[in-house]
């Protein structure tokens, strides 16, 4: 993996890494650092006081019932946004591959809600699904279902969830249809031949040589859920109704910004780097398993 | 086992006609090659009796039954792809038994038929392997069995050989010829190498663009090619071909000097327009009364066993082949001349023989 | 391949549709809000069809920004999303394209520390580490600046990466090329790698505008001035919460704004597009 030719020069290389090591040191490490050593101090509000306090802050939190809770709720909520957005993102795939005519035209269609800011996609939620005036709480009402996400806990999780999903669709149908058309053709043909109907080719030859792509969006996936979606929560139910929909990442910011609470923010900074390192780790591992049999 | 028939079988995609009403009557047992350089349409029409092209035109019928509008697992069809096309997350046995194994057959009865083909091809030690762990040679060995096992009507093969390297592809030329001693099936089988189509072929069907020119035995296919073509196509080295005009009846008279004798036939009328073809090995130094092409050698390949020389003449290059040693030397004049019985007129023009 | 099932090709088609429509559903309601009056769209149910107040809505918003909730014209809002979109794009394929080169083909110690440096960024995203880069940018003095707001995002990876990955399929034989032709590292990039680099450097160009203009964390910290905002998190702020009405025609012309340049790049350069995807992911 080393290239043969290389070129020799004192300051070059230096000079070229530098503005990239600059960044990466003032608005990366130092501040991951500053993160870190926060978690294990204990400041009041103003920064007068410091105590060092070793790791009472991080057991402070796992004896907090609410941060207990948003754990949970996190933890459901990348579960429902993995699993829907995956079987629905698999589903138009499959038939996109499969269609003839039009397969270019659906995917153009099908791609573009990767490029709405989640924040933005969350707003247009919010307006088809406002307790008042909302197009779909009237349908909904409609058929007999009294909607309003400010009150019940359970609606408001099912309109974030309903708009992390709808965004991330074109990203997970892009790689699962790309995953497809990497099959071989010969071995559909050869399955054919062998006596497989659709149905049974897709579950016994396509679906297990795609778990390479499957396994990796599961991933992406939950770090998309775990981060990506503060803007959906701030955006929509503000962590609500009653801490429903806080999500880690959004509790951090609330504790930090409200609460003025730095460094139990800083810890679950800490908590959550660890988790993104941990779930990194997997992609890594798995993504070189991607090298096929 | 069952016969294969294809009545002026044509397709097309859209408004453009690949395959030009082929028609083949392949009957019970027979291994046919079809063969043809790239593009003829050779896979596509073997893809067409499989099931996984449309046919546009004409019929196919296997057995009794027409398979036109039959699904490829409704055809009793097993099939050889060139890249072996072996599931990857299965193992050789599994591999093997998929077929079965849909078709609901009972686990002991799987068994007792992957072991049987196993053993023909060799393959019991690897049974539980997956492909990736296997050499070329082994996957398709493996590609054998899966058609094996199926005990078909017909055996399809699509180019089974050509990503194999030489050695491995004399070798496996026999593994299928036993395969086919043993289980006796109508095979279609498709190549590009006219040394593959000579030696495993009952008979051939040679195909150039979209068209049959010949179906005969291999013998027949070289001794009475149907057309140029045909004759240029097989048969290594290539049969030489010089153009010229019927001068006389038995005469003709070459583009460049020279001239050749042959065989009196029916329609060689005088002043036709014709091309001259003659196989390497038909050719002889010296000249004969009256005729004979008169040339410069430009280069002598000695191959062991024969000799070929190649003369240049105003009308082009002639290759002589002899058995033994030439005792010319490059640029060196000679003088050949051809056995008449030997020599094969094509009209200039279609390319048709001229029987 | 023959397979006559028309019930399946049917099912497809509609599956595909309903996808699309589904897909499509939360952008045609937003836009036929956009063109409609205050009271309009406070009716219940609201009309379903496009209405006639689109232009004075758009300039509305573009000029005004709402009358409650926040003040901010969306025209200036929409400025800043630019600069930032752009900055962010420009700035990390310059620090990028300039990182990976240097790792690629130059020698030199901690060359691998640079290396492993560069690829634990990918590991972190801001969102992980907001109070203390918060807390730097001020520092610096970077609050309510276009660098603050670029800066600190062009610090991951992905795409000094994908530009190592690229320059590790350039044939040696360009370089040893380039050497007896006497051509200095500089004039090397310059003159060979850059221009092979050019359907990358899109795709990238790509994928990194369209992740600078959704932003909506980092620019909801570091701003404080409306005249700084985004039109990202400038459209949060419309939104107005208690009692007060909010202008939902106009928060939804302010939506399309703010989904519109980034969609129609992704549409128009949809090839360049999926390439930058698939190979950020890797």
């Amino acid at each position: 993996m080393e290239k043969r030719v290389v070129f020799r020069s004192s300051w070059l290389p230096y000079a070229l890494v530098a503005p990239q090591m600059a960044i990466t040191l003032v608005f990366f490490f130092w501040p991951a650092s500053q993160a870190l050593f926060q978690s294990l101090l204990l400041q009041d509000a103003f920064a007068a006081k410091t105590q060092f306090v070793w790791f009472d802050n991080f057991r402070d939190l796992f004896n907090d019932p609410r941060y207990l809770a948003s754990f949970r709720t996190t933890a459901v909520f990348s579960a429902l946004v993995t699993v829907l957005g995956l079987s629905i993102s698999l589903l138009l795939a499959v038939f996109a591959d499969r269609v003839v005519r039009g397969a270019r035209i659906y995917k153009t269609l099908l791609i573009w809600p990767y490029a709405v800011a989640t924040a933005v996609a969350a707003i247009l939620f919010v307006f088809l699904l406002n307790p008042t005036l909302g197009v779909v709480t009237h349908f909904l009402r409609a058929i007999g279902i009294d909607w309003n996400y400010l009150l019940n806990p359970t609606q408001a999780m099912i309109l974030v969830v309903v708009a992390a999903v709808w965004k991330q669709i074109s990203y997970n149908f892009l790689f699962f249809l790309a995953g497809l058309q990497a099959i071989p053709r010969s071995l559909v043909e050869a399955a054919a031949i062998d006596g497989a109907g659709p149905s049974r080719r897709f579950w016994t030859i396509v679906f297990p040589l795609l778990s390479p792509t499957t396994f990796f969006l599961m991933v992406v996936n939950v770090v998309y859920a775990f981060f990506d979606t503060f803007a959906i929560i701030d955006a929509s139910t503000g962590g609500g109704p009653v801490q429903a929909t806080t999500i880690l990442v959004f509790k951090v910011y609330q504790d930090g910004t409200q609460a003025l609470d730095l460094n139990s923010s800083a810890a679950q900074s800490v908590i959550l780097m660890a988790i993104v390192v941990a779930l990194s780790v997997i992609q890594f591992r798995y993504v070189e398993r991607k090298v096929q049999y | 086992m069952a016969k294969v028939q294809l009545r002026n079988v044509t397709k097309s995609y859209g408004t453009q006609e690949v395959i030009h009403g082929i028609s083949l009557d392949v009957t019970d047992g027979e291994f046919i090659v079809i063969v043809g350089p790239s593009g003829c349409g050779k896979s596509t029409l073997l893809r067409m009796v499989a099931g996984l092209e449309e046919i546009t035109g004409g019929e196919i019928s296997i057995g009794e039954r027409v398979v036109n509008k039959l699904e490829p697992k409704d055809r009793d069809i097993a099939m050889v792809f060139q890249n072996y096309a072996l599931y990857p997350h299965m193992s050789v046995f599994e591999n093997m038994a998929y077929g079965l194994k849909i078709r609901g057959v009972p686990k002991d009865e799987i068994k007792a038929r992957v072991d049987l083909a196993a053993g023909i091809l060799e393959l019991a030690p690897l049974l539980e392997r997956r492909p990736r762990q296997l050499s070329g040679g082994q996957r398709q060995r493996v590609a054998m069995g899966r058609a094996i096992v199926r005990k078909p009507a017909v055996f399809l093969f699509d180019e089974p050989l050509s990503n194999l390297d030489a050695k491995l592809r004399v070798q496996m030329r026999f593994e299928i010829q036993k395969m086919h001693r043993e289980t006796g099936t109508t095979s279609l089988y498709v190549t590009h190498d006219q040394v593959e189509a000579m030696t495993l072929a009952h008979r051939m069907v040679v195909m150039n663009a979209g068209r049959a020119e010949q179906i005969g035995s291999p013998m027949e296919v070289y001794d009475d090619p149907a057309t140029q073509f045909v004759a240029g196509f097989i048969g290594s080295p290539a049969k030489n071909f010089v153009k010229g005009r019927i001068a006389a009846p038995g005469v003709v008279e070459l583009d460049g000097g020279g001239r050749i004798g042959f065989a009196q036939r029916a329609n060689a009328e005088a002043g036709r327009a014709v091309t001259v073809g003659v196989r390497p090995e038909h050719l002889v130094a010296g000249a004969g009364q009256g005729e004979g092409i008169t040339g410069t050698i430009e280069m002598i390949e000695q191959l062991g066993a024969d000799t070929l020389t190649h003369i240049a003449h105003a009308g082009g290059i002639v290759i002589l082949r002899t058995p033994h040693e030439s005792r010319n030397a490059i640029g060196d004049t000679l003088t050949i001349r051809a056995d008449p019985a030997r020599v094969y007129l094509f009209d200039a023009g279609t390319g048709a023989r001229l029987r | 391949m023959v397979e006559h099932r028309p019930l399946r090709a049917v099912a497809s088609h509609l599956i595909l549709i309903a996808g699309v429509a589904v897909v499509a559903l939360p952008i045609y309601v937003a836009f036929v809000a956009s063109t409609l009056s205050f009271d309009q769209v406070t009716t219940v149910p609201m009309p379903m069809l496009p209405g006639t107040q689109l232009v004075h809505n758009y300039s509305e918003v573009i000029a005004h920004g709402s009358t409650l909730g926040s003040k901010a014209p969306v025209g200036r809002m929409l400025w800043n999303s630019l600069i930032m979109a752009l900055g962010v794009a420009i700035g990390k394929i310059a620090i990028s394209i300039l990182s990976a080169f240097a790792i690629v083909y130059f020698r030199f110690p901690l060359r691998r520390t640079c290396f492993w440096m560069i690829f634990i960024t990918l590991m972190l995203p801001v969102e992980v580490r907001i109070f203390p880069t918060y807390k730097v940018v001020s520092d610096l003095g970077l609050i309510d600046t276009y660098p603050g707001l670029i800066l600190p995002l062009i610090a991951s990876a992905t795409a000094t990466f994908l530009f190592r990955q690229f320059f590790m399929t350039i044939p040696d034989e360009l370089a040893e090329a380039a050497r007896i032709d006497g051509a200095g590292p500089m004039r090397f990039f310059v003159d060979v790698v850059l221009p092979l680099s050019r359907t990358s450097i899109a795709a990238l160009f790509v994928i990194m505008f369209v992740y600078g203009w959704n932003q909506y964390l980092w620019p909801l910290l570091v701003t404080t001035r409306e005249d700084m905002y985004t039109v990202v998190i400038g459209i949060k702020r419309m939104v107005a919460g208690g009692d007060q009405a909010t202008e939902w025609q106009l928060v939804m012309a302010t939506a399309m704004l703010a989904l519109l340049p980034p969609v129609a790049v992704v549409v128009l350069m949809q090839r360049l597009f999926v390439r930058g995807l698939v190979e950020t992911e890797k």
